[in-house]
């Protein structure tokens, strides 16, 4: 099993051929946990049933996904309650996900299991522990930038900026299906935009104002 | 009954077929379609993976636009036809969680306060497949059927975010809707377990590696089925399936060709109407349903 790496420094031991050998510590101290992380995720994620998950593994069994993930969805739902923050974020799995819900339909105790992932990857983002030139963060910056400034996302535009900010070679790689795109009509290089862009701009600003006092 | 309708950035660019196509079937059986007008993207996945808050703004800003545009309603609310299956998630999420969480109606009626709009809840939305099923109705679908595909195995492909998990109009697991409406254009449904497995979405572009298998794995049991056809209501699926075809046969040494078409377009075949007009055109894979495969005495697969 892949244990969480800890923070604790290794010590050296010597083994029994007399050669010196890194142990490390494989257990996290509670106090090194962010034990209030589980609730914070659940608030977010609309949701205190997250805290009672079962562990039964259903979501793992529905994701089409799970077997190119690091920790699958049942275990990621064990490290957000328990409060390994670190792991969890810095997990492959969130990256992974691609929001079928096919685990949130499933799951027994109506987890839903899509916003927490989205939260996970929403806090990794914050915090930006991602790889550099990562795609998945890239594309979602890229897509929330042109939709701030147009309204609208067009695709040509968005793919360019995400192969120049990734890896320019895959650009090349894909050319030819994007120019077949462009010839049988699907790839249009006008940029899309809406009339109002002020008036989506505020509407946009005035969620970033924080929320009122809930009346009592 | 008129319907409000809400394209989304999609097919406006790569799913332009399936635009095209849905406002020729809509047209054939004298169905009103009014576009939202100044509609904004929806924010798809990935706006939700920034900031959700917007998310929820960006939505709500089309659904009151919706409700604005359509007029009064008396009391039946607003019918917005959104065909994408990304927007129609995004959208039914939003109209749900408005209703369920406070903290969220707050939100969303400061932001759209500060765009002018009033939204009273009004708007419902509803996919395609919803409405010609369920409001206009199998029967007059069959009706109008002019050109029955007979013998044409079709393999049905709903993606994962039409059925699943706000939409009401069919099983989230194992739908049928498509099915119903591919038997009334005489064609045959194939049975096709994997009919809601995720293609992926945008991790043919991320990912590859994790992506392309996905596609591959739901190619190869629409061919294993003896599909003709793939139909699907989903720009993303119908992308990933039908433009990813070459990669997937290189990287993976298979030799797949099967079409991969929207279901409107089908239905447009099935009612007489012109390729041109359904963009049949613009599809890499061009479907050819001239040979008849059963007829043939090929054993029947199922």
């Amino acid at each position: 099993m892949n244990l969480p790496p800890t923070t604790a420094s290794p010590v050296a031991s010597p083994s029994r051929r007399g050669k010196m050998q890194k142990v490390t510590r494989r257990v996290k101290y509670e106090s090194e946990l962010d034990l209030g992380f589980g609730e914070r995720i659940a608030k977010d994620a609309y949701g205190q049933n997250l805290l009672s998950c079962i562990q039964c593994g259903t979501c793992g069994a529905t994701c089409p996904l799970s077997y190119y993930m690091d920790y699958t969805p049942r275990r990621v739902i064990a490290m957000v309650r328990e409060g390994f923050r670190e792991e969890a974020i810095n997990s492959f799995t969130i990256w992974l996900c691609a929001s079928c819900y096919a685990c949130t339909v499933q799951c027994p105790r109506q987890i839903h299991i899509t916003d927490v992932m989205y939260t996970l990857k929403r806090e990794a983002i914050k915090q930006g522990v991602y790889p550099k030139r990562y795609p998945i963060p890239v594309l979602a910056r890229a897509f929330f930038d042109l939709v701030r400034h147009f309204g609208r996302s067009s695709e040509s535009l968005l793919l360019i900026r995400l192969y120049l900010q990734t890896n320019p070679f895959l650009m090349l790689r894909n050319a030819g299906l994007g120019w077949k795109l462009f010839r049988k009509g699907r790839m249009p290089l006008k940029i899309e935009q809406i009339k109002e862009k002020t008036k989506l701009r505020n509407l946009l600003l005035a969620v970033e104002r924080p929320r009122e006092e809930e009346p009592q | 009954m008129k319907y409000m309708y809400y394209p989304g950035c999609s097919l406006k660019s790569t799913g332009r077929p399936y635009e095209e196509s849905l406002l020729a079937i809509f047209r054939a059986l004298e169905v009103d379609l009014q576009e939202v007008r100044d509609w904004n993207c929806c924010g798809a996945t990935a706006y939700a993976s920034i900031d959700e808050k917007k998310a929820f703004g960006l939505a709500a800003r089309n659904l009151a636009l919706a409700e604005l545009q359509h007029g009064p309603s008396n009391g039946e609310g607003v019918n917005l036809v959104a065909p994408c299956s990304a927007c129609f998630l995004v959208l039914t999420k939003s109209q749900k969680y408005f209703d369920t969480y406070p903290e969220v109606q707050r939100d969303v009626t400061r932001a759209l306060e500060a765009a002018e709009l009033d939204y009273k809840g009004k708007t419902r939305v509803r996919h395609p497949l919803d409405v010609l099923v369920n409001d206009i109705g199998i029967e007059r679908v069959q009706k109008r059927v002019t050109n029955p595909m007979k013998g044409i195995r079709i393999a049905s492909y709903y993606g994962c975010q039409v059925v699943r998990p706000f939409a009401t109009f069919d099983d989230a697991m194992y739908p049928t809707s498509m099915d119903r409406l591919m038997s009334a254009a005489g064609a045959t449904p194939v049975d096709w377990p994997l009919k809601t497995r995720c293609c992926g979405g945008s991790l043919t572009g991320t990912i590859p590696e994790a992506g392309l298998r996905l596609n591959q794995h739901l190619l190869n049991e629409a061919v294993r089925k003896k599909a003709d056809a793939i139909v699907t209501c989903c720009p993303l699926c119908q992308f990933n399936l039908e433009c990813f075809q070459s990669q997937i046969n290189s990287r993976y040494a298979e030799d797949i060709h099967v079409p991969v078409m929207y279901f409107t377009q089908f239905l447009g075949l099935s009612f007489g109407l012109s390729e041109h007009d359904l963009g049949i055109q613009r599809l890499f894979v061009k479907p050819d349903f001239r040979r008849p495969a059963v007829e043939k005495g090929a054993p029947a697969h199922v």
